[in-house]
């Protein structure tokens, strides 16, 4: 997909007769849309950046917070340890899915695909509710191990950490297969074949030969669900039910149920910056546009 | 890619596990919506169709329905709009003079919704858009742009740039070449464009927690409310048309990529 884009990246480059103000109307094309994204889009973020400095009262004493607050660092923490309990759980599942699928049939392969994505389009909100239906004290999972008589009590799998990592995975997995399977989908199955009729055993033929070459994409796979998963508000809202606070919602609360703007923003602003910052690292393995692009 | 290496049986074990993980709890809630019990459970006698009757005899839900449908409309129209445009004056102007563009334009992708929506609340306030149409519209608009310029982008990487420069060489001007050569080939991308731009402000809540609140009610608010307040089985019933219409238009959208492949 991106490799087709190459043809159009030699031609598309200015004809050197042409004069400069031709491009002029190619220019105008992007115009609304780059108004739309400052004026409604960037004006908004780069004042959430700037209340962090300016409210109460102007210097780095949100900041400080960081530092200071046991509050502050309790939801960083908790923030810190779901994500990255999510991710991990996202990549194990996700790699072994995709690993399934790239060595699938293309027929086989479709129906798989469609497993992925059907649920990565169904409304959070929706999957919230269902995880809720079946979680909860008197959800039907609790129910029905109950009515076949494996426990006496009701489980807790719910309004904890727990029904948060359930959700939370469940809404990751999609993301973490589609750059996993893209980059698998590279590697040349006769090079397992190969590895085996040589004398490797099944599993020797995976760790020494598919996986060095699934792993950038198992890296991309990585950040983009962590990502993700730093700044998710709905799933870890409903499932957290008010208990666990993680970054997002701990944001929300800030600003409209205790009105400190600055510590709401400030903490707004640690999140954009990780997040750049995790992308920036990872920017060669991590191709957004080809993972959004190449769902299907 | 042939089926040559069949994948052992343990890592068919885990994926099977995880595609079930993925589907089977979302689909409990197509039994549990035919409850015939009051409260959030699966059929006891029989099937009841009463929580479908309630809902579609409900003005609330009715309303909420309603005025997400305009509010996608109208957002899907601006982020097409917009995200046509801007995909097609980055594919010309070549990736390089682009780029600082392009990567502002997927920023939406990235940063977490709830940064947005902080920052909208307060910057709305100013402008008078809060709990207005418009608002939320321009809101849902602008980070629905980064799906269609993804999905138009893709298209075009598959469109001859020589077809464009032979138009402008015969004298076609730029809005002649777009509406004739470009437009009429890069359509099923901009249709699938649209289709994610629609889902992502038909499914939008975060943002509109925040800068909606009375006059405009959409429906994942309405969800949202009924989550946190009382859980009744017209919440399922809600859940099961929220992913018919979604497993519809997904279905749309694979038959425009097939006919586009085809």
């Amino acid at each position: 997909m991106s490799s087709a884009a190459a043809p159009a990246l030699s031609v598309a480059a200015p004809a050197p007769s042409l004069p400069r103000f031709r491009n002029a109307g190619w220019w105008g094309l992007i115009l609304p849309a780059f108004l739309l994204m400052t004026v409604f889009y960037l004006a908004p973020i780069l004042q959430v950046l700037l209340i962090s400095f300016t409210e109460p009262r102007p210097g780095l004493d949100n900041y400080e917070r960081l530092f200071t607050s046991m509050g502050v660092q309790n939801v960083i923490e908790t923030t810190l340890r779901i994500c990255i309990i999510t991710t991990a759980v996202s990549l194990a599942l996700g790699y072994a899915l995709s690993y399934v699928m790239a060595l699938a049939s293309p027929r086989a392969q479709r129906w798989w695909l469609l497993a992925v994505l059907v649920p990565l389009w169904i409304s959070v909100l929706v999957r919230a509710f269902a995880w809720v239906t079946l979680l909860r004290r008197q959800g039907l999972v609790n129910e029905g191990l109950m009515g076949i008589g494996v426990i006496e009590e009701p489980l807790r799998l719910v309004w904890n950490e727990f029904g948060i990592v359930v959700g939370m995975v469940h809404y990751m997995v999609p993301y973490a297969v589609l750059p996993m399977l893209a980059s698998m989908r590279e590697i040349d199955p006769r090079l397992l074949a190969a590895a085996r009729g040589l004398g490797a055993s099944r599993f020797t033929a995976f760790r020494r030969v598919f996986l060095p070459l699934s792993a950038p994409g198992l890296v991309a796979a990585g950040v983009l669900v962590f990502i993700f998963s730093l700044g998710f508000y709905i799933t870890p809202a409903i499932l957290g039910g008010g208990k666990t606070l993680m970054a997002a919602e701990w944001i929300k609360l800030q600003i409209l149920d205790l009105i400190r703007w600055g510590l709401g923003a400030m903490l707004a602003t640690v999140l954009v910056v990780a997040i750049l910052v995790t992308l920036a690292i990872f920017s060669r393995v991590v191709n957004l546009k080809r993972l959004f692009g190449g769902g299907a | 890619m042939n089926g040559g290496y069949p994948a052992g049986p343990f890592a068919k074990g885990i994926a099977w596990v995880t595609v079930l993980y993925l589907i089977l709890p979302i689909t409990i809630v197509i039994p549990v919506s035919l409850t015939d019990q009051r409260y959030l459970s699966l059929p006891q006698q029989g099937l009841s169709l009463r929580y479908y009757a309630n809902l579609l005899g409900s003005e609330a839900w009715l309303g909420a329905i309603w005025q997400s449908f305009w509010i996608a409309l109208a957002s899907t129209t601006l982020a097409v709009a917009a995200g046509t445009l801007c995909a097609i004056g980055c594919w010309r102007l070549g990736r390089r003079s682009t780029e600082l563009v392009r990567a502002l334009m997927l920023l939406p992708l990235i940063i977490p919704s709830i940064v947005y929506a902080i920052g909208l609340y307060r910057y709305f306030g100013k402008l008078d858009l809060l709990d207005r149409f418009l608002g939320v519209t321009l809101a849902h608009g602008v980070t629905g742009i980064p799906y269609v310029i993804i999905t138009v982008s893709t298209a075009l990487a598959a469109f001859d740039p020589r077809l464009e420069q032979a138009a402008r060489g015969m004298g076609a001007s730029l809005s002649q070449t777009l509406r004739w050569v470009i437009l009429p080939r890069i359509m099923p991308g901009i249709a699938s464009g649209a289709i994610f731009a629609f889902i992502h402000s038909w499914d939008e809540l975060v943002m509109v927690l925040f800068i909606a609140s009375r006059q405009v009610f959409t429906l994942p608010r309405k969800i949202w409310d009924g989550i946190n307040e009382n859980l009744d089985p017209t919440m399922a019933a809600v859940a099961v048309l929220l992913i018919v219409f979604t497993v519809l238009l997904l279905a749309l959208d694979g038959a425009l990529r097939t006919r586009r492949s085809g």
